[in-house]
């Protein structure tokens, strides 16, 4: 393996922990559950991104194979990350947040999480 | 005959692929017993895909995963700034409402996905008709400027990719 491949894939890795390190930090400083939710979608995407990609990089020149692996991973984080985010705030919303502490919403139906969905046989929103 | 066979034409290729990546080879064996999952697990989980997912523009997809890469690196370094620099007092979180145009809820899944995994913002909750959806954002001196950019790069494209 050359050095300049051995100095990419430390670059990309590197750069990986610091994401993850300031998301933690992040954790730490910020003062309330909505601004702190913030802290852990750095660390899911550029964080594991760049030690995905070291990963690759380092297969790749290694041992001459491309490593797929790590695309699933980002896949599943992808896919995960949201809706993990979202239970998280919907759970503190529901906790210590009155419906009149957040903006109106754009139609006449209140927000999900006080309201019903209004009753229609097809046309049923769906809570992502 | 083939719509019983393959409800969901596109998650069929989807799992497929899936296999394939997470076997790491691209034997005969592994590509049938791709398959195989491809078939059956769109059939078994038909009851909770009412109606099909419908993609117009393949291309436009592929735009537009380009543009959220592009959009999670430059938002990380900027989140990256705000949370090392700026003092707690100094942070104006907001709550804003982005009024929706997308029907589906596929695409409207897609799109609170990405704004979530875009650091800065976060979708709390849609609203109890899904006309529209609740994020946060961590800082933002102008909240008008950012339901503009969600509605112009996400959802933009996301209309024209789904029906």
């Amino acid at each position: 393996m050359s050095i300049i491949a051995e100095i990419l894939i430390s670059g990309v890795i590197v750069i990986g922990g610091l994401f993850g390190l300031v998301g933690s930090y992040g954790m730490i400083k910020l003062p309330d559950t909505m601004r702190r939710v913030h802290a852990p979608t750095k660390a899911t995407t550029l964080g594991i991104g760049g030690a995905l990609i070291g990963s690759m990089t380092y297969f790749y020149f290694a041992e001459g194979i491309f490593s797929l692996h790590e695309l699933m991973i980002t896949l599943f984080l992808f896919l995960t990350a949201p809706v993990t985010a979202n239970f998280i705030s919907k759970t503190y919303m529901a906790d210590s947040l009155k419906e009149s502490d957040l903006p109106e919403t754009s139609s006449k139906y209140g927000w999900a999480g006080y309201n019903d969905p209004p009753e229609e046989e097809n046309e049923q929103p769906k809570d992502n | 005959m083939i719509n019983r066979l393959f409800p969901h034409p596109i998650l069929t290729v989807m799992l497929t692929i899936t296999w394939l990546f997470l076997a790491h080879s691209s034997s005969l064996n592994s590509i049938l017993f791709g398959l195989f999952l491809g078939i059956v697990i769109p059939i078994g989980t038909a009851p909770f895909w009412p109606d099909r997912p419908a993609l117009r523009n393949p291309l436009m997809i592929v735009e537009y995963i380009m543009v959220v890469m592009w959009d999670i690196v430059v938002a990380n370094i900027e989140v990256a700034r705000i949370i090392l620099f700026k003092p707690n007092k100094d942070m104006r979180p907001a709550w804003v409402t982005v009024p929706l145009q997308l029907t589906s809820p596929e695409a409207i899944t897609v799109l609170a996905g990405t704004i979530t995994l875009t650091p800065g913002t976060v979708t709390a909750m849609i609203s109890a008709d899904g006309s529209c959806l609740l994020v946060h954002c961590l800082h933002t001196d102008n909240p008008d400027a950012v339901v503009a950019e969600i509605k112009n790069r996400y959802e933009r494209r996301l209309l024209k990719a789904f029906r």
